[in-house]
């Protein structure tokens, strides 16, 4: 007996007590950043090439002033474009989704918009609006709502004709159908979709302050970058990827909140 | 008696002139309180036949005439059943349930009234097909047979005068099946509702209905028109005896010549 009570969990070595999967994504990030800390070291890279990870903490310390403005800048801007790309594909989704002719006359167009680079838009939204905030939002605004709308048509579109059958049959009308049936099943759709646009929302700011901002930081990546201050650059690259998995993770935990009966395996026990 | 359901000459082809004839002089009654089945090949039009008496698809020649009009847009005295349960995900299966009052012109407005009586109807009915309790759970959490009991509380919550059942238990398995096989003959015995199901099981048919359409292959037509003589109310065991055998043997016959001729 003596020799069961030896075993129990609390008696186990150090390594068999971590849940591993729990800790790996610390673990595999302290690795990645070690790694780079060791090429940099091997290969003598100039900082002015590669910095090393702790010369980019380290400038994000004596930096901190202006980096949190500017992360604050690009956050707000990212944010606002994405919610007016919430909103916007949203409708729009629902307008191409209620009618098969309005989704095969709309969905080529919304194809050959898409496949404009946003990049070579923001010249055209500098002329219309000048340099500044609204360009940078409208950009975000414009590569991120594509996804949205693609998968909330998606979701529409997809409705079980049996579904479909047995509410006609009841006398439903198509707005009975939308709100009873296509809008719930297109909202895992709609949620999973966010994920997607949030990233791309980001790559739409930045990409618009770098070409035409004061502000946020993408500019101030640019400037750091004409002074040759590559520990800034990175500093700044790292507060997009620190900025980008938090809201990459509320739009996950959104999901969850809002649609947890599509994850019907995690739910049935 | 005037029948319920009448279908006289009808002609139904999909997509234009040149289409595909999926039925053609289909002629069919069935009475008011009869349980009908309608049995044939793969692809004689038995779903086309769905369609008709609901009023989902208008034909283009023949008189299709449901308790005494003629159908010219959806039917809401009908309840429908599909081989598939299409339960709403994210529906309870009560609430599930309740859906046909939510769109039905003659609740609809009363629904929130008088939410406690539908309710209490709809568990009634859970009671009867045996999933009384079940109500609060998500579909997803039923096995397939318990979906399927909970598909036919759907059918019937508005109690439609007509129920059209398309191979409902086709996925379920053989004990599953029979089991609720007892549950529509009680349902059919205890409402009075007009009941036309549509199946390939000829055993099913057999044990159920009074009255068998034997289809023809494409363009659909109906080939026989059998009454089953076998009194009510049956048991399982029925399908043991001889008499059953010969008819499901006959029936069987039937539709291989339909096949062959094809």
């Amino acid at each position: 007996m003596t020799e069961i009570v030896k075993l129990s969990p609390s008696a186990k070595p150090l390594m068999q007590r971590i849940d591993w999967v729990k800790a790996a994504p610390f673990v595999y990030t302290i690795a990645l950043f070690l790694a780079w800390e060791l090429l940099v070291l091997a290969l003598a890279m100039p900082q002015t090439v590669l910095p090393a990870p702790t010369r980019v903490f380290q400038a994000v310390v004596q930096y901190w002033s202006p980096i949190w403005k500017n992360s604050l800048q690009t956050l707000y801007t990212t944010t606002l474009g994405f919610i007016i790309a919430v909103v916007a594909g949203l409708a729009i989704g629902l307008f191409i989704g209620w009618s098969k002719t309005i989704y095969a006359g709309l969905y080529p167009l919304m194809v050959g918009f898409n496949a404009i680079p946003k990049v070579a838009l923001v010249p055209i939204l500098v002329i219309w609006f000048g340099i500044g905030t609204v360009p940078a939002v409208l950009t975000a605004f414009l590569i991120s709502f594509f996804p949205i709308v693609v998968n909330v048509a998606t979701g529409l579109a997809t409705i079980e004709p049996e579904t479909e059958d047995v509410l006609r049959a009841l006398g439903a009308r198509k707005m009975d159908i939308m709100l009873k049936v296509g809008i719930p099943r297109s909202m895992p759709y709609f949620f999973g979709s966010l994920k997607i646009a949030i990233t791309l929302a980001f790559v739409g700011s930045v990409v618009s302050e770098t070409v035409a901002s004061n502000y946020g930081l993408g500019n101030m990546m640019s400037s750091a970058q004409s002074q040759f201050n590559v520990p800034l650059v990175f500093a700044g690259l790292l507060m997009l990827a620190v900025e980008g998995i938090a809201m990459y993770a509320l739009m996950a935990w959104v999901e969850k909140r809002m649609t947890g009966w599509a994850h019907r395996s995690t739910m049935a026990n | 008696m005037t029948p319920l359901v009448s279908i006289e000459n009808v002609d139904m082809r999909y997509g234009g002139a040149a289409g595909t004839l999926a039925v053609s002089n289909l002629n069919l009654k069935v009475a008011k309180g009869e349980f009908a089945a309608v049995v044939g090949p793969s692809g004689c039009g038995k779903s086309t036949l769905m369609k008709l008496v609901t009023g989902l698809q208008i034909p283009q020649a023949g008189d299709v005439i449901v308790a005494e009009k003629q159908v010219t847009k959806p039917v809401s005295i009908v309840g429908m059943a599909f081989q598939n349960p299409t339960m709403l995900p994210w529906r309870t299966t009560l609430e599930n349930i309740l859906l046909p009052l939510e769109i039905v012109e003659k609740h609809r407005h009363r629904l929130r009234a008088n939410k406690k009586q539908y309710v209490a109807k709809a568990e009634k009915l859970l009671e009867i097909v045996g999933l009384g309790g079940f109500g609060g759970k998500f579909p997803w959490q039923l096995s397939g047979g318990m979906q399927q009991r909970a598909n036919l509380c759907r059918a019937l919550i508005h109690e439609p005068e007509l129920l059209m059942l398309d191979e409902p238990f086709g996925a379920l398995d053989a004990f599953t099946r029979e089991e609720l096989w007892c549950v529509i003959r009680d349902l059919h015995a205890a409402q009075g509702v007009t009941i036309i199901l549509v199946t390939h099981d000829l055993r099913e048919a057999v044990f159920l209905a009074d009255r068998i359409f034997v289809m023809s292959a494409r363009p659909g037509r109906v080939i026989r028109d059998r009454e089953v003589p076998f009194a009510r109310p049956r048991e399982l065991e029925i399908m043991y005896e001889k008499g059953f055998n010969d008819m499901v043997q006959a029936l069987h016959g039937e539709i291989a010549k339909a096949r062959v001729a094809a």
